[in-house]
């Protein structure tokens, strides 16, 4: 089976966010970026479907030099090749989406398995736009997968429940907590897979189809009532949701 | 801006209720462009449902597959039918699921998961969260027509003057078979209602102790008529099913009103529920980090506090 994973840099959860001089993006500077949390469950079921079904797993991303580090981390977990599509912008979703579906129709993969979203922007698009650039079936937030022969066979989260959805091979996939339990890269490894060869190749030329006009820290406007626990403090409490805010 | 067309998802004998919310928020963008529904195999009571809220027009599609590509292959062609520039979602899974589809179909920029929508002299302009909620943007399309995803709870849902729907079928769609996908069984979790869709959510974390001290959460969640929630330390322990874990790796919410019960504040956690209208956090502990974004901080012991609070909420509620 010829598995391809792609994953994404994005910034620490707990970083601090401050805004650039452009006032359309965040300032980088002294900001951890990190392998995107949904990926590691993305690259490991990649290498238990490899398992279980031989094949070779691809781990791609698209961004600049510094993003070879989250390959190296698949490398490390036993990624058998690593992409690089060199993009320092990323301008938007459908450009780095068409810079995926581009390199997926050269690979030609049966699986394509992508975390759920990214945790920089959120979006939860670029697995359905390859599928539908790629023309593929597609099932998001996978929460449980069986592939028999060309078969696959998908629980996805939904709300108030779950959808058993089956699809045939090839296709695309977005992996969602629980799936499995991502393994830690073994120190060894680690030193391996800074030898490992990263393939690089070029983005394409595709055109932005979102623009940001402006980036802000929100404000929280919340009243910042803080009681101590006695009946009465309690009663006004339940008593403003109810008369004020009308909550209740 | 042309024409707005809003995806109906069907429920029961009526739409839900993030649909009433687009059909809310398109109104709002509207200024004089007309509004189109679109319902894939609609009942005439689900498509009469849109008509207290002001759509007057819905397209009905026949499919004999939800297969997420025949969907979108459906709403895309409705779009072109009605000469729409603007398709409103919810953005929920299958919103977030079936939207980057029809963006690709029509050469549409994908504005996901808005909290905010305008129409600056023709041009739609949406605010979106991110980087967790840390930050917003305003964003727009580049190209001629957008498509957008609206977050659940955001936009309140209003009814307008009633009209009474006329139903244009468009049952000419052609199923793309290269993209197959069958939805062979749906798994409710019954009699629960999910974080994600509730008006009111009571969440419990790490200082509930223990599985077992849930039913406080519980029992305030009842009188309230909430969804229970849950912070990621008690799902990856065990007490709780991941269904029910807001913030990441689980689901963003934003409820009216959200009670985060011995729960500290975890970026992560705040990153899925920042954007609810009034939060009340219960902690023995002054300085945790969610008493900074809380409308209402109670210093207490949850195992004293929740109790009488829940017999307090009961004698208002009745329930």
């Amino acid at each position: 089976m010829n598995i391809l994973v792609c994953i994404s840099q994005v910034p620490d959860t707990a970083t601090k966010i401050v805004v650039g001089a452009d006032g359309k993006s965040i300032n980088p500077q002294g900001v951890k970026f990190i392998l995107n949390p949904y990926d590691e469950f993305a690259i490991e079921e990649g290498l238990r479907l490899r398992e279980a079904h031989g094949g070779t797993v691809t781990t791609l991303t698209v961004g600049g030099d510094s993003a070879k580090e989250i390959l190296r981390t698949a490398l490390a977990m036993g990624s058998d090749n690593a992409v690089l599509v060199k993009d320092d912008v990323r301008a938007d979703s459908f450009v780095v989406a068409s810079s995926i579906a581009d390199a997926a129709r050269e690979l030609s993969p049966d699986v394509i398995i992508f975390g759920r979203q990214s945790i920089d922007f959120d979006s939860f698009q670029i697995p359905s736009m390859v599928a539908e650039m790629l023309d593929l079936p597609n099932v998001s937030m996978v929460s449980k997968l069986s592939i028999d022969g060309s078969n696959v066979s998908c629980e996805r989260d939904i709300e108030g429940g779950k959808e058993i959805v089956s699809v045939s091979l090839p296709c695309v996939l977005s992996a969602q907590k629980g799936l499995n339990d991502p393994r830690y890269p073994k120190l060894p490894d680690i030193m391996k897979a800074k030898q490992k060869p990263i393939t690089e190749r070029a983005a394409v030329a595709a055109a932005p189809q979102v623009e940001v006009l402006g980036m802000v820290l929100p404000s929280q406007n919340r009243l910042g009532v803080v009681v101590g626990d006695s009946d009465a403090d309690l009663q006004e409490i339940v008593r403003r949701l109810h008369e004020e805010a009308k909550m209740i | 801006m042309n024409a707005i067309l809003i995806v109906l998802e069907p429920q029961g004998t009526s739409i839900k209720r993030t649909s009433l919310e687009a059909i809310t928020a398109a109104r709002g963008i509207a200024g004089g462009a007309p509004m189109h529904g679109v319902i894939i195999n609609g009942t005439s009571e689900q498509i009469n449902a849109a008509g207290a809220y002001g759509l007057a027009n819905v397209l009905n599609v026949s499919l004999a597959s939800f297969a997420n590509g025949t969907v979108a292959a459906a709403i895309a062609t409705a779009a072109t039918t009605v000469g729409a520039d603007v398709v409103l979602f919810g953005a929920n899974a299958t919103g977030k699921d079936i939207a980057p589809r029809v963006a690709v179909r029509l050469g549409a920029g994908l504005l996901a998961d808005c909290v905010g929508l305008s129409n600056d002299g023709g041009r739609l302009i949406a605010t979106r969260p991110v980087y967790a909620g840390k930050a917003t943007v305003q964003v727009t399309s580049t190209t001629p027509s957008g498509v957008v995803t609206l977050r659940p709870n955001v936009f309140t849902a209003k009814q307008d003057q009633t009209v009474s729907v006329s139903v244009q079928d468009l049952s000419s769609v052609a199923n793309p078979p290269a993209r197959t996908s069958v939805v062979n069984d749906i798994i409710k979790n019954d009699g629960v209602m999910d974080v994600a869709e509730a008006d009111m959510v009571v969440s419990g974390g790490r200082g509930m102790k223990g599985p077992e001290h849930f039913n406080l959460v519980e029992d305030l969640a009842k009188a309230l008529g909430a969804a229970v929630g849950a912070s990621r330390a008690v799902v990856d322990a065990g007490w709780r099913p991941h269904r029910e874990q807001v913030g990441q790796t689980g689901k963003t919410v934003s409820p009216n009103l959200y009670v985060a019960c011995g729960i500290s504040g975890a970026v992560q956690h705040l990153a899925g529920m920042s954007s609810s209208k009034y939060i009340v956090a219960i902690n023995k502990d002054k300085d945790a980090p969610i008493f900074k974004i809380a409308d209402y901080g109670i210093v207490g012991d949850v195992f004293e506090v929740l109790p009488r609070l829940t017999a307090m909420v009961a004698n208002v509620t009745g329930r």
